[in-house]
């Protein structure tokens, strides 16, 4: 006998609220309010955090001081994405790059825009290019476009 | 047999209904922390660890390695667990089995929830049958309230039944400073009038019958940790070791309807166990303090006759008679419980940790005055989950 194959579609809809932490909330204010990028500092093994962290993993204490960081960086790494993607909704090609911030210690996870996926290159130099609408999230810097010159 | 083990120190964060200072990962930080202070440890001194929640509360499935800044697991064995309200003495148990194993001395085990984060009841509905249930479910509310039913039917419990166990466990909170609800109307008034208000009082909303609000866990953002050791360790940690006197689980059924709403089996079973195991013949006498997770108030009736501690009818003789408060011969949560703070990953852990407390006679305020040999544990979840524990006060021969 012939069993039509039945599904049922699901109707749940989570609406997460995640709270960003003092932390966290003080860096993305600087974003929004400034145009500023700011790292904090682990006290013994010196890293900087961008984003910041409230406490170092590998030392297990409260991170300290807070430093101005300059909004330039240079590519670690980066892709071009074909595909389209429910979240990062951005005219295709995008590129995904890992850009570590000029005194930071890890790299941040953004897009590089502004240039032709051809002519990008590991180890190119990126200034942050901040959104024109800012509503502090990790979006009020648009994307990270190549130092001219 | 493995290892004997211990808890040898523990640390929460106090509860409440919003940290939104914090994110998650800062949040289990501060119970880590608490919990290494508790034993004089350093992070340096974990061998591994053990973590868990409920991945839809926060909507981050990767919690192992998302939270190791917070966790201290940077370059450490780290083992997730996730079993629904039980998911905090099931982090508990996988703690013991890890050390009891002999492969780790010293293993922090950590729960957590920031249930401000989303839809508590939305996301309690994704942990049932997507074709059978989900589309005809109320959440735990309603499928408690289905249970409370059933066993006021059987026995001719009352609504005032009920109540006094909502006011035993609001009462205890209030000597709990990492309690969530802290009633502080409620003090002085007679446990008489209390119950009285809270069963005709029009602002203590029906949510389900028989279920109002006040007979209800509320949901709260907090973090646990502890720390299980080995006997080969534990006795120079602590001055009065915790010890896992039996641990043990049940669960019987996957679909809601298929439990069986006359007893709860699940709990009754592996109670049944855990007193064999630890050598415990009358549990009403050998049990100094019990910290249970009640997540409704006639859980606190029904359960207690199911765990063997009275006949079947008879938990509210139990109740009314003081024999769970915290001067009684058997103090039920001390803490306060499950019904005036629930984070629900963490939850259990508390039960645990609390528990641990007793029997160290480090609980502060919240102090039960008698001598504890044997401390009672049990954490409950959806699909009738029972994970129960026994620690005791002597290490197990």
């Amino acid at each position: 006998m012939d069993v039509q194959n039945i599904y049922y579609d699901g109707r749940i809809k989570i609406p997460y609220t995640w709270y960003v932490g003092e932390t966290g909330s003080r860096f993305l204010i600087a974003l929004r309010d400034n145009k500023e990028i700011w790292g904090n500092q682990c006290p013994q093994c010196k890293k900087v955090f961008v984003p910041p962290m409230k406490t170092c993993g590998e030392c297990f204490v409260p991170t300290g001081e807070w430093l101005k960081l300059a909004d330039t960086g240079t590519v670690e790494s980066f892709t071009v994405v074909h595909y389209e993607n429910g979240v990062a909704k951005r005219p295709l090609p995008v590129i995904y790059g890992l850009i570590k911030i000029d005194g930071a210690s890890g790299s941040l996870l953004h897009f590089i825009g502004d240039v032709k996926p051809e002519k990008v290159k590991i180890g190119m130099r990126v200034k942050a290019v901040f959104a024109e609408k800012r509503g502090g999230t990790i979006l009020d810097i648009s994307h990270f476009a190549p130092v001219k010159g | 047999m493995g290892k004997k083990v211990a808890v040898v120190g523990f640390g929460q964060t106090k509860g409440r209904s919003a940290r939104k200072d914090v994110n998650g990962v800062e949040l289990i930080n501060e119970a880590v922390v608490a919990a290494l202070a508790d034993a004089e440890l350093t992070i340096k001194d974990i061998d591994a660890v053990v973590i868990g929640n409920m991945d839809h509360f926060e909507g981050v499935n990767y919690v192992d390695s998302w939270s190791v800044e917070g966790s201290g697991g940077v370059m450490k064995p780290i083992f997730k667990v996730t079993t629904g309200g039980t998911t905090g003495t099931t982090v508990a148990m996988s703690a013991y089995y890890h050390v009891a194993s002999g492969m780790f001395d010293k293993v922090l085990a950590i729960g957590w929830e920031k249930n401000s984060e989303s839809d508590t009841t939305g996301a309690i509905i994704t942990a049932f049958d997507p074709v059978w249930e989900r589309p005809n479910l109320g959440g735990a509310i309603a499928g408690l309230a289905l249970e409370a039913s059933k066993y006021m039917s059987t026995y001719g419990i009352t609504e005032r039944d009920g109540a006094r166990v909502a006011v035993r466990e609001r009462l205890h909170a209030l000597n709990n400073p990492f309690a969530h609800l802290h009633q502080e109307w409620m003090k002085g008034i007679p446990v008489d009038q209390l119950v009285e208000l809270l069963v005709t009082s029009k602002e203590n909303v029906m949510l389900a019958y028989p279920l109002r609000m006040s007979d209800m866990c509320p949901r709260t953002d907090a973090a646990a940790a502890a720390i299980f050791a080995s006997e080969d360790v534990a006795e120079k940690m602590a001055a009065v070791p915790a010890w896992v006197a039996s641990t043990t689980n049940r669960h019987n059924f996957a679909l809601a309807g298929d439990v069986d709403m006359d007893r709860n089996t699940t709990m009754a079973s592996a109670a049944k166990r855990a007193f064999e195991k630890a050598g415990i013949k009358e549990p009403l006498k050998e049990i100094g303090v019990c910290e249970l997770y009640l997540p409704y108030s006639y859980a606190g009736l029904k359960w207690m006759e199911d765990y063997g501690f009275c006949a079947y009818g008879e938990g509210p003789k139990l109740v009314w008679d003081k024999v769970t408060d915290m001067d009684g011969e058997l103090p039920v949560n001390p803490s306060g419980g499950v019904m005036s703070s629930n984070p629900i990953g963490a939850t259990g852990l508390i039960r645990v940790g609390e528990a641990a407390l007793q029997i160290m006679r480090k609980a502060g305020t919240r102090q039960v005055q008698k001598d504890v040999n044997f401390a009672f544990i049990t954490g409950f979840g959806g699909c009738y989950w029972a994970d129960v524990m026994v620690l005791g006060k002597k290490k197990p021969s």
